[in-house]
């Protein structure tokens, strides 16, 4: 029998003069996972999209289960045994409805489900629902009560209950803690177990290495490497996906300054048990920890968004304690805040715009704006970033995700800081502009200190001097970046120290 | 990352140069549509092509382009204040009342009106910064509060100069000839006795709307502070601050459009001043279709209050009936809003 399920040959797709893609051909097979690399650009989205029936493909054949499958809506897509989860999560949620509607929203706007709404009977499938999927939250709480994480748990297990035969992931882990992800993967792989295909796109190695059978990359719409078999060959799948070998990340270490912020017995939260921490300048400190463990409520004391519950934090031996971001800014804290749509863009500016909000004033003169010294010191950064884009007066919008990220760095080294705090700068960054935004960082370190937040531990082996690892809102256990033992970093993580660790 | 800004979208129908018209059409296309409209009265009213009928179309959106800008500071923050008119109305009154019955000095009556209207701005800012309540809700419950407010103090009656006051006396006071003369006096200009005053104020308060929203880094971050909320706090932004000095703003720009009004009128009528509101909002929101802003913008607004003037002064001189104007005005506004929404989104998508 032939287990190909899905079978793509010969795509084609263009947006005016831009193919995005050029006859690609993929095969994927009924119980496996695919998981499909790409930089930014290399058109995964577009290659989903036409799978999902958001857009049509200008050549090519689809063929689904032997037939052809042209999907004209999402609706229809979906009908067809294909159903995709977007990686923006308020895409699969409606929050103002409690669970139970929300896993149960498809069956509801189905035209045969009738004119009344059936409470009993909707919520017992919808239990059902969550049943299947691992997924304990009452069921009667309004969504938007829930947190972001078990927001994308139940947007999957909204996708689950169409019982798809071919499950599309975009990016399904990107707010998941270690613990949550590991769920998914189990449902991920009872749903292999079943003989549904899986297509997985991610940017996070550690999830490929636990969930991918196969791993296809994909460069300029074309598929650059497949790689299959018992041993995956993950750096051939990052070669082919970049065309190049990934340099090892800069590991030259500048000798830690003098300390910048000291925090003593600092408790995050009434309750937390406190800890001391201080960060040197010219020293790059990456926080790790799960989910809830205290990484942006650090970020928020320091940026006067939260005041800790106890302890005193103390900026070049003076006392800090900012009552708001103004404050903290005036004292030469900056905090580049996580989740970049909701915190960070603006929207309706173009880069320059975006790059001057916090500091207007140095680009103005008796609070006139001059456009000028805007655009001019916009256009530095984009060049010493490399930010792609056609010119400072782009839309933010238009750029991608990782150079959007590079435009929120610019935005906070356009100014000199004590401290630069940055939550979560890899969130949604393909991995060249990641390697490009830690080099940066790493570049401009010196005559600062700098604090990033970060849940993948990847990401803080390559970006920090020194790892620290918090768990319920404290500091935990500390490491030097040099020759670390990942095992120790990990049970730190998960909340069992090895004590005495410090650097 | 797999945002939608990850590779261009479809193009507009006509590839390359269907989208540069697309881009001219969704940028000139509304001004293209006001010239076109002067030329097309100039030919088929008589009169219309002149400067008496020119100013006559700009005394009539005078005081409604006074409101629209105050509108759109609060849509620059995000927000809408739908308690302009009656703020007009109620600053009309109180400039009546101050003269006429307290027999106040045109000094002092302009100062507690414009204190009056920044006090409810601000009254409006804090329900909605401080105890979250909606925009829309908060001004739409200052609005009716208002409405009733302003009739207590003669209890529901105009008022005019030797009215009977509710105690029985006979008002003893009088508009001042300097007040009057906001609204009534006409300077030269080519022709005697040519301009407005309250054209004046247009010319003068859009020019300072302008020059803030555009220039200043007060107005920039209202623009932030419109656009994303969140992000701005973050950047040390004084959201909340910036949001009550929008409607502080809006309330004083109202309380001078009524003003204007009572100077007019030389009298406090609690029958006019009825259509203020939906004139300034339908003003504002057409201003977001000029130059393809899609967002508010003074010089939009600006050319929005002077199409709706434009409109109904040509339809007037061609004999329209009076009772259709509402109906064309809503017909404009809807048509603004299409164009601005559904055709700036395609160019957005296009490539933007």
């Amino acid at each position: 029998m032939d287990r190909s399920f899905c079978r793509m040959i010969g795509l084609t797709k263009a947006f005016g003069e831009t193919r995005v893609l050029c006859g690609l051909s993929l095969d994927l097979p009924r119980g496996q996972v695919t998981a499909l690399m790409g930089a930014n650009g290399a058109g995964k989205s577009t290659l989903v999209k036409i799978l999902s029936g958001v857009h049509a493909r200008d050549a090519g054949r689809i063929e689904i289960a032997g037939r052809d499958f042209a999907p004209a809506t999402p609706a229809d897509a979906i009908r067809g045994g294909v159903v995709t989860v977007h990686q923006s999560i308020d895409d699969g949620v409606i929050p103002d409805l409690d669970v139970a509607s929300n896993l149960m929203i498809d069956r509801l706007a189905e035209p045969g489900y009738g004119f009344l709404l059936r409470r009993a009977d909707l919520l017992a499938e919808a239990g059902q629902i969550a049943a299947r999927m691992g997924l304990e939250i009452d069921l009667r709480r309004p969504v938007a009560q829930v947190g972001v994480a078990d927001r994308q748990l139940i947007a999957i297990a909204r996708a689950m209950s169409h019982d798809p035969a071919l499950l599309i992931l975009d990016e399904p882990t990107s707010s998941l803690s270690a613990l949550e992800a590991e769920r998914l993967f189990a449902l991920i792989d009872k749903l292999k177990a079943r003989g549904v295909a899986v297509l997985y796109i991610s940017h996070r190695m550690s999830d490929i290495r636990r969930i991918a059978d196969r791993i296809v990359s994909m460069r300029d719409g074309e598929i650059a490497g497949v790689f299959e078999g018992a041993a995956l060959d993950y750096e051939g799948a990052v070669t082919a996906m970049l065309g190049h070998g990934l340099t090892d990340a800069d590991r030259t270490r500048a000798q830690p300054g003098r300390a910048v912020v000291e925090m003593t017995g600092l408790r995050l939260r009434p309750g937390a048990r406190p800890f001391d921490l201080t960060l040197r300048e010219s020293e790059v400190v990456a926080v790790t920890g799960l989910l809830g463990s205290g990484k942006t409520a650090l970020a928020q004391a320091l940026f006067g968004l939260h005041p800790p519950a106890g302890g005193t934090i103390r900026l070049d031996g003076a006392p800090h304690a900012p009552r708001s971001p103004a404050a903290a800014i005036r004292a030469g804290v900056f905090l580049s805040a996580k989740d970049r749509a909701s915190n960070a863009v603006v929207p309706g500016f173009d880069i320059a715009r975006n790059i001057s909000v916090p500091f207007l004033s140095a680009v103005s003169t008796l609070s006139v704006v001059s456009r000028g010294q805007e655009r001019a010191q916009a256009q530095e950064l984009i060049a010493a970033l490399d930010i792609v884009c056609g010119s400072d007066r782009d839309g933010i919008l238009s750029l991608s995700g990782g150079n959007q990220q590079k435009v929120m760095l610019a935005r906070w080294l356009s100014q000199d800081c004590r401290l630069l705090v940055l939550d979560e700068p890899f969130q949604g960054v393909d991995i060249r502009s990641r390697r490009d935004i830690g080099a940066k960082v790493r570049r401009t370190a010196a005559g600062r200190a700098t604090l990033v937040c970060v849940a993948e531990l990847d990401e803080a082996f390559e970006i920090a001097d020194r790892i620290v690892v918090m768990h319920d809102h404290a500091v935990t256990a500390e490491f030097a970046n040099r020759d670390v033992d990942v095992g120790a970093v990990l049970s730190a993580v998960t909340g069992h120290p090895t004590e005495g660790q410090a650097a | 990352m797999t945002t939608k800004a990850d590779e261009p979208a479809p193009m507009a129908p006509g590839g390359q140069g269907g989208r540069r018209a697309l881009d001219l059409a969704v940028r000139y296309g509304f001004l293209v549509l006001l010239v076109g409209l002067v030329l097309v009265f100039s030919v088929f009213a008589e009169g219309f092509a002149g400067p008496r009928s020119a100013v006559f179309i700009f005394q009539s959106v005078a005081i409604t382009g006074i409101l629209a800008l105050g509108v759109t500071f609060t849509l620059v923050v995000g927000g809408f204040d739908l308690s302009i008119g009656s703020v007009a109305t109620s600053s009309m009154m109180l400039a009546a009342y101050m003269m006429v019955v307290l027999e106040q000095g045109a000094g002092v009556t302009i100062l507690a009106c414009l204190v009056m209207g920044a006090l409810i701005g601000v009254v409006n800012g804090i329900l909605i910064v401080r105890f979250k309540v909606p925009d829309l809700l908060a001004t739409l419950g200052m609005m009716f509060l208002l409405v009733g407010l302003q009739r207590i103090p003669t209890e529901g009656r105009s008022i005019s100069v030797g009215m009977t006051l509710p105690s029985g006396e006979t008002a003893g006071g009088a508009f001042s000839p300097s007040f009057l003369a906001m609204g009534r006096h006409r300077f030269d200009l080519v022709l005697d006795n040519l301009v407005p005053a309250p054209v004046i104020f247009l010319i003068v308060i859009g020019v300072l709307v302008w020059c803030f929203l555009e220039l200043t880094r007060h107005g920039r971050l209202m623009y932030a502070v419109g656009s994303n909320a969140r992000a701005a706090a973050l950047t040390g932004t004084n959201v909340d601050g910036y949001k009550v000095l929008a409607y502080a703003i809006s309330g004083v720009l109202a309380s001078v459009g009524g003003l204007l009004l009572a100077a007019r009128l030389g009298r406090g009528d609690i029958a006019s001043g009825t259509n203020l509101l939906l004139d300034a909002v339908a003003a504002a929101l057409i201003g977001f279709a000029v130059l393809g802003a899609a967002k508010p913008n003074a010089f939009g607004t600006a050319m929005g209050a002077l199409f709706v003037g434009i409109l109904l002064q040509g339809l007037t001189m061609m004999n329209a009936p009076y009772y259709t104007q509402d109906f064309i005005k809503g017909a404009v506004l809807v048509a603004a809003l299409v164009f601005t929404f559904a055709l700036s989104a395609r160019r957005a998508r296009g490539g933007g």
